[in-house]
């Protein structure tokens, strides 16, 4: 990647390192619970928040939630602690196993590794929202029939991943599933089971 | 007293069947709770100050600035000045505040100083005759093997074989019971030989933990045809639980707790938070509804635990919450003990194993740890044993699957394929030969071979070793295990309403192996009911209490009593129901939701109508099993399995694939054959992630943990896992022996199998586990170096 090496870092942020340090500054004069105040940074407006408790909205499962969070708590912890959407599991928090995944804009996230500021405007959808009318979705039924869960903390996060890779995917090859599926984790060892709901979904064309 | 037993084969209408595990849908849907999702009305976040030494005094704790934080609620000092800290990542002072953030500053604001000490954090090889003959034990030996989390059986031992320096007060004795010191340990201490006077040993981290001698080793030796002699090793891993330890703790009056808490031991919970908290248990309830993972590591209410109660008084009685970070869990809240041998066996001309000689070691943390048993399974006529605990600074061990199994599969499977391998024999038809001196599962483990062995076509795949392996090469191992497994005590209550309901209630747990289904499948199969119909509580010590749910015994005991209670609410049911249908209790079944007279169908009341008989008030019956020292009925103890591996090596890089599993396992009656073949489906899972990826890495210099994250702690995922095959033992000859557990037996050869495989492929021991690209490499060089 001869390209990326020959750029300076600062380029491809898109915020220069001295303008990031000048946002800081700014940010520490902004005074508990207040709006975001604007700054031009880069030639763009950015908001900036915090470092008190701020108002934010979020579009959950299409519904629209209003909540006072410090800009440091990730979107995990607002939708589990501030709001008791707790179908993301905490589990290692910085984004190597999977088990908080949640789609934003129909692409799937880690939510702890994602501010809850930063998911403003975005459409939100977690675990929670797939099952319709008390009737579970076919991925979800999937897992029931295949058992593909055990003690059951990795399976939201596998629920949410297994359905967006079957949207990109609806026929997948063995080598699709091996990769698309690499960036959730299992303990129980049910790897075989989420192995037949792909199988069983792509053969219904869920 | 009615004597108890399974229906028949053709009667079993849900037993044995193929059912899907009730608590399913509330998983794959994100409603099910766990301790980690449980949010209490102003619940507070707890989090701790921890010791960044592996080994080290506190000299002072300073709270003054976190304490003026708005915010901070509550802090207590877990570890006072001048205690001494003895693994990285200790507690050593909690903090409650409004929420988590906060918390995270004042445990920042909070200013400890240490004195450090030297510390050991390596297992590898004691250096000859550095291995101290323990001496009579000081009040602080005692002290620290509580502290430390030494097994109350262990401890026992070691009381009775080295005594006390000491003669212990009444005093000294509630410390004890306060620190932990269960009633079997409190009788060793009490009596105990007393060497006063006595001097305690300055500890050294070497300790002779055993040395056996059975028959004659050296003239077996001797009289072999073929000796083999290798080096086996199997490290310290973690249980890495995805749900991280941790409770909610909350004071509804002054002296009542509520606990919410991640546990494989709900009823035995209560006992282990009075002393501390100095309340009757009576005034403790403990509740969970789903548990993520635990494996062995969750059967305390750990110090952290003890701690949320504390905190919670501090702060009021309000709810606290504290669950381990990620990287406190790989640290603290388990490790299984690692295990090294040199190993030397050999046998007679014909295959025979006729001497076996080892020198192993491991470290379970400050405790030491004992010898595995072995060798395993073979019990090898002439034997020489020693082994040396490694007391060192990684952290306490704890109850990993199998405890020792893996390690001594490990130990003696890959042993006896290098013997099998210097007589060029099939190591299959050497295990086969050998197969006499495995004792009561012998039939068994012949039986499952044969399966396995078609099921891996391990005719086809096996090879002699080869002399140069160059590329991609494959190669099949096998392993053989055993466990007891049978059921603990159980208590339930199942109340038939005369609406029809039927509700059971019972203090165990459902830690993902199907235990919800199972209870479910027991009563309903029993009364001849939909599952559905059956209304289970568990989770809680409002109900009668069940065992911990560790070392298979919950499968045997809480479908034991629920037989029981089932059966004997049956039989109370049709004595009422009997005049109604002019016959006898005797004469009436319940079959598909009827109560009829056998054999005349015309003779039937529903199921509903059936209850109504009981009149306005609702029956209940309590299931509880015999006593342990009573031979058992429903359950038994005593299983055999077979797994086979097969594996690829790319000598080039050192990269090991999985690429086939096979495990064919009994386990007495099976009560739900798909979440039997789960077990041993995510057992095998588990194996390939410990045989190819896993250990605790600490680091000598600063005695730290170098992988505490899920990055560099790695465990297998969907992409390392091959075609697997299993097959479970059932029907004539299994059925019979009752219902036995399932959770620990898979997950024992795996290890052993996989290095077998590998071995077979490259022609060269790899000896110890993980099979990593650079331990493969290294193998491979110094067998080309030869």
């Amino acid at each position: 990647m001869p390209n990326d090496d020959a750029k300076k870092p600062d380029e491809l942020s898109g915020v220069s390192r001295r303008e990031f340090l000048k946002i800081s500054s700014i940010s520490v004069a902004v005074p508990l619970v207040a709006g975001p105040q604007m700054v031009m940074a880069a030639g763009e407006e950015v908001p900036v928040y915090g470092p008190g408790k701020v108002p934010i909205e979020l579009t959950i499962n299409g519904k629209k939630a209003k909540l006072e969070v410090e800009p440091r708590v990730t979107l995990l912890d607002a939708l589990r602690d501030s709001l008791d959407i707790t179908g993301a599991k905490r589990v290692c928090d910085r984004g190597e196993c999977g088990a908080c995944t949640v789609m934003i804009d129909n692409k799937t996230v880690y939510a702890c590794s994602m501010l809850a500021i930063e998911a403003q405007g975005k459409q939100i959808t977690t675990v929670e929202s797939l099952m319709q009318g008390g009737k579970l979705h076919p991925i979800q039924q999937a897992f029931v029939d295949h058992d593909a869960s055990q003690c059951g903390f990795c399976t939201p996060g596998f629920v949410v991943s297994c359905k967006a890779f079957l949207d990109k995917h609806p026929h997948p090859s063995p080598d699709d599933i091996r990769r698309g599926l690499s960036g959730n984790l299992c303990r129980c060892g049910t790897y075989a089971g989420i192995r037949e709901v792909i199988a069983q979904a792509a053969r219904r064309g869920a | 007293m009615p004597e108890y037993q399974w229906p028949a084969a053709e009667q079993r209408t849900l037993i044995g069947k193929r059912i899907s595990r009730v608590d399913s849908p509330e998983k794959v849907s994100g409603q099910a709770k766990y301790t980690y999702d449980v949010k209490r009305p102003g619940m507070l976040f707890g989090m701790m100050v921890r010791s960044p030494y592996a080994n080290c005094k506190v000299v002072s704790v300073d709270t003054s600035a976190a304490e003026k934080m708005p915010g901070v609620k509550a802090i207590h000092v877990v570890q006072a000045p001048g205690t001494q800290v003895h693994w990285q990542g200790d507690e050593v002072v909690a903090v409650a505040a409004v929420d988590e953030r906060t918390a995270e500053d004042a445990v920042r604001a909070i200013k400890v100083q240490y004195q450090q000490m030297p510390h050991l954090v390596s297992d590898a090889e004691p250096p000859a005759g550095s291995a101290e003959e323990q001496g009579p034990l000081s009040e602080d030996d005692i002290g620290d093997m509580l502290d430390n989390q030494v097994p109350a059986r262990q401890m026992v031992e070691q009381i009775e074989k080295y005594g006390l320096t000491f003669k212990p007060t009444e005093d000294m004795l509630n410390d004890a019971k306060g620190n932990g010191a269960t009633d079997d340990i409190l009788q060793a201490l009490r009596s105990a030989t007393v060497h006063e006077g006595t001097p305690a040993k300055p500890k050294s981290f070497y300790q002779k933990a055993a040395a056996v001698t059975q028959g004659d080793p050296d003239q077996a030796f001797s009289q072999a045809a073929t000796v083999s002699e290798g080096l086996y090793g199997i490290p310290v891993i973690t249980h890495c639980c995805l749900e991280s330890h941790g409770s909610t703790s909350e004071w509804p009056a002054d002296d009542k707790l509520f606990v919410h808490i991640s546990t494989q031991n709900v009823s035995g919970i209560p006992a282990q938070m009075a002393e501390p908290l100095k309340i009757p248990a009576s005034n403790i309830r403990v509740h969970q509804d789903h548990v993520g993972g635990g494996f062995g590591s969750k059967f305390s209410p750990d110090r952290w635990g003890i701690v949320t109660a504390e905190l919670s008084k501090k702060a009021g009685g309000k709810p606290v919450r504290l669950m381990l970070e990620r990287d406190t869990e790989l640290k603290v809240a388990g490790a299984r003990p690692s295990a090294y041998a040199r190993v030397k066996v050999g046998a007679a001309k014909d295959g025979t194993v006729v001497a076996w000689q080892s020198q192993s070691w491991g470290t379970g943390g400050p405790g030491g740890g004992g010898m595995p048993p072995i060798p395993y399974v073979f019990n090898i006529p002439n034997q020489r044993k020693e082994h040396t605990a490694i007391r060192n600074n990684i952290g306490p061990a704890r109850a990993w699957r199998a405890p020792n199994h893996p390690q001594a599969a490990v130990l003696t499977m890959c042993a006896m394929e290098d013997l099998a391998a210097k007589m060029n024999m099939d190591p299959l038809e050497f295990f086969q030969k050998n197969l006499g001196i495995t004792g009561p599962r012998a039939k068994t483990y012949g039986e499952e071979l044969t399966i396995a062995a078609d099921l891996m076509g391990w005719k086809q795949k096996w090879h002699p070793r080869p002399q140069n392996a160059t590329g991609v090469v494959r190669g099949v191992g096998l392993s053989l295990h055993t466990w007891g497994g049978r059921g603990h005590n159980s208590d339930c209550d199942l109340t038939i309403q005369p609406d029809g309901s039927v509700q059971i209630k019972m203090g165990s747990q459902d830690l993902g192996t199907g235990t919800r289904t199972c209870i479910m499948i027991v009563a309903a199969d029993t009364l001849g009911i939909p599952l559905e119909s059956v209304n289970l509580l568990i989770g809680d010590t409002m109900y009668p209490p069940s065992g911990g749910s560790g070392g298979s015994t919950t499968i045997g005991g809480v479908s034991s009593s629920t037989r029981r209670a089932a059966v004997d609410a049956r039989d109370a049911l049709f004595a009422k129901v009997a005049p109604a249908l002019n016959a006898q209790p005797t004469d009436l079944e319940c079959v598909n939701g009827t109560v009829r007279v056998k054999g005349d169908t015309s003779k039937s009341l529903t199921w509903k109508q059936a209850c109504a008989k009981l009149g306005a008030m609702p029956l209940t019956v309590r299931g509880k099993n015999p006593d342990r020292t009573k031979p058992p009925d429903l359950t038994n103890s005593g299983v055999g399995g077979v797994q086979m591996a097969e594996a690829e090596v790319d000598t080039e890089t050192g990269m090991v694939r999985v690429t086939k599993m096979v495990a064919v396992q009994d386990c007495g009656l099976i009560i739900d054959l798909k979440t039997a073949e789960s077990q041993c489906l995510g057992a095998l899972i588990m194996g390939i992630s410990y045989a190819l990826f896993e250990e605790k890495v600490m680091d000598p210099t600063t005695g730290r943990m170098l992988n505490s994250d899920m990055e560099f702690y790695r465990l297998a995922g969907l992409s390392d896992i091959p075609e697997l095959v299993v097959r479970m033992m059932t029907g004539k000859g299994y059925d019979e022996r009752g219902v036995i557990g399932l959770g620990e037996p898979p997950v024992i050869s795996p290890g052993a199998a996989i290095s077998n495989a590998v071995a077979n492929a490259i022609g060269v021991r790899v000896p110890f586990l993980p099979l990593t690209p650079d331990r493969v490499l290294k193998a491979l060089e110094q067998k080309a170096g030869a």
